[in-house]
């Protein structure tokens, strides 16, 4: 990824209230993002909330690299009505690891987190209502991490309903 | 907590399970209410039940093949689905769009906002009990699925764009049929306002109803209408303008109620709106290619972006990690409809049950979208 340092007061004012825990500051394709360490994300957000007044907290998702250590990559998205800017952080979290909760910043992360925990198996500390929100309750697995394959699971349903070979 | 009988409920208080099976939940949405009397206590909302794992199948098929996808989760907006796709495709890239193809984008895309609000009205107005105006909206809305059926052959999942372009060049006499449309469709607007704003039993019933100020929209994260109705003129055309919105003349309606007669008001305006885009950008589509130069096999560099767009809905933004293969290695789609629905429990806390059906039809979701 061909990256262009991320200069400016938003990256200078991360770098000054968390110091080293901020890894990496970016710009791809004219898109700025941050790589943190996992403790420092929900103190970025609330400092990108109430010093540079970013108030819509976007997206929440992650990335599952079965190869990488640590496994999953988190993602938020926020931006700034104000400076109409905005800007992805980012942070390793390890298999069993637990990022703290952004809800009590944002109450629209509920749902987000949720759906991460849902999908990766990421579960949140602090999170009001920890439940699977789009599988249902009694789901096993986490689909979208890598080794969720698709095709395992339709011959796994053929076999146990059908009793035969997929031929997928 | 627990009341005496352990259902953790006081004496008053009932469950009541609306859906997933119900009219007026647009789809496949359940909510339990706890009410107390008439009153909406808390609401749960239960979804899922159109989960098909669209970003799973990203992860499975080509950039090309993941398109028509797209189609399938708003469905009432597939073309505005399809044109975040595209974009975002497009951004990692690094490719954009020729002219032609950018003027065409924005007059389809904004033909299938009118034709998403038209049906958003139509079933929120029968919802509340106006059922004449279903029909006229529905008669509308062919017009345009016609323009859409003369375009691509579809009428609903269009599968209009391509990465880099439109897949068609226009049809003759398409410049004169949007036209057409545009012309007859101003006064049915008006029409729309006759039957409803001035409704008494219309007004009473949405005045008040379901209000969500702009704080907590953006404490929620909600977009699109139902911010603009809470008194935040924001809409991505305007703020981050793509596929050459930056050109054309429009206005962002704004209301400050917020509450569904505001956001009603809202969602008309818009619709007039989208007539002024649509005749500016169809006087003069410039001529030249519909497709820029990409490869022929999507192939994009290492790296990832995220491109939103404004969605009938609301803010619709895909998230695309490219690992340098063919296929997406992550593919994540920011649902409007999936956000904004989070806010019906602070909309629907202390209406009656009867609000909370005008409430699910304010916020104007689709489950394809939130379910994904």
């Amino acid at each position: 990824m061909a990256t262009v340092p991320w200069e400016g007061p938003i990256p200078d004012l991360l770098r000054e209230r968390l110091g080293a825990l901020v890894l990496e500051t970016c710009t791809y394709l004219e898109q700025p993002f941050a790589v943190l360490t996992l403790s420092a994300m929900v103190p970025a957000l609330t400092v990108l909330r109430d010093e540079l007044g970013f108030d819509y907290l976007v997206d929440i998702t992650a990335v599952d690299y079965p190869k990488r250590t640590p496994r999953f990559e988190l993602g938020y998205v926020a931006y700034s009505y104000g400076r109409n800017e905005r800007v992805r952080l980012k942070a390793g979290v390890g298999l069993g690891e637990s990022p703290q909760s952004a809800v009590p910043l944002f109450l629209g992360a509920n749902w987000l987190e949720r759906e991460v925990l849902d999908m990766f198996g990421i579960e949140f500390a602090g999170h009001p209502d920890p439940r699977r929100i789009l599988m249902p309750e009694e789901w096993s697995g986490y689909p979208l991490r890598k080794d969720y394959g698709i095709l395992a699971m339709d011959n796994g349903w053929v076999q146990a309903n059908l009793g035969i070979e997929s031929g997928q | 907590m627990t009341g005496r009988d352990g259902t953790g409920l006081d004496g008053n208080e009932m469950v009541l399970n609306m859906g997933p099976q119900h009219p007026s939940t647009h789809g496949v949405l359940r909510i339990v209410l706890k009410l107390d009397g008439e009153r909406v206590k808390s609401t749960d909302c239960i979804i899922g039940y159109l989960h098909r794992g669209v970003e799973k199948i990203a992860e499975n098929r080509t950039y090309t093949q993941f398109a028509p996808y797209v189609d399938r989760m708003d469905y009432l907006a597939a073309v505005s689905n399809g044109l975040g796709y595209c974009l975002a495709v497009e951004k990692l890239l690094n490719a954009v769009a020729t002219p032609r193809a950018q003027a065409v984008r924005v007059i389809l895309t904004e033909l299938n906002r009118i034709a998403s609000h038209l049906l958003w009205l139509g079933t929120h107005a029968l919802d509340i009990g106006a059922i004449t105006p279903l029909f006229y909206t529905l008669r509308e809305r062919e017009a345009v699925l016609k323009i859409f059926e003369n375009y691509c052959g579809a009428r609903l999942t269009t599968h209009a764009f391509r990465i880099g372009g439109l897949q068609y060049e226009l049809y003759e006499g398409f410049e004169q049929e949007v036209e057409a449309f545009c012309g007859q469709f101003l006064p049915k607007v008006d029409e729309y306002e006759e039957l409803l704003s001035g409704n008494r039993i219309w007004r009473e019933r949405l005045r008040g109803v379901g209000i969500i100020d702009a704080e907590t929209c953006k404490r929620y994260g909600v977009t699109g209408p139902v911010l603009r109705a809470a008194g935040v003129g924001w809409d991505l055309r305007k703020a981050q303008p793509y596929s050459g919105y930056e050109q054309y003349e429009f206005a962002v309606p704004v209301r400050t109620g917020g509450d569904t007669l505001d956001r009603y008001f809202v969602r008309l305006d818009e619709m007039r709106e989208s007539v002024r885009i649509i005749r500016q950008a169809v006087a003069n589509i410039p001529a030249g290619p519909i497709m820029a130069k990409v490869p022929k096999v999507i192939k994009p560099a290492v790296g990832e972006a995220y491109v939103s767009i404004e969605a009938p809905k609301g803010e619709l933004g895909y998230f695309i990690v490219s690992d340098g293969s063919t296929q997406p290695y992550r593919l994540r789609v920011r649902p409007p409809s999936f956000v904004n629905l989070q806010a019906l429990d602070h909309m629907a806390k202390g209406a009656l049950v009867a609000d909370v059906v005008a409430i699910i039809g304010t916020i104007d979701i689709v489950l394809g979208e939130v379910d994904r």
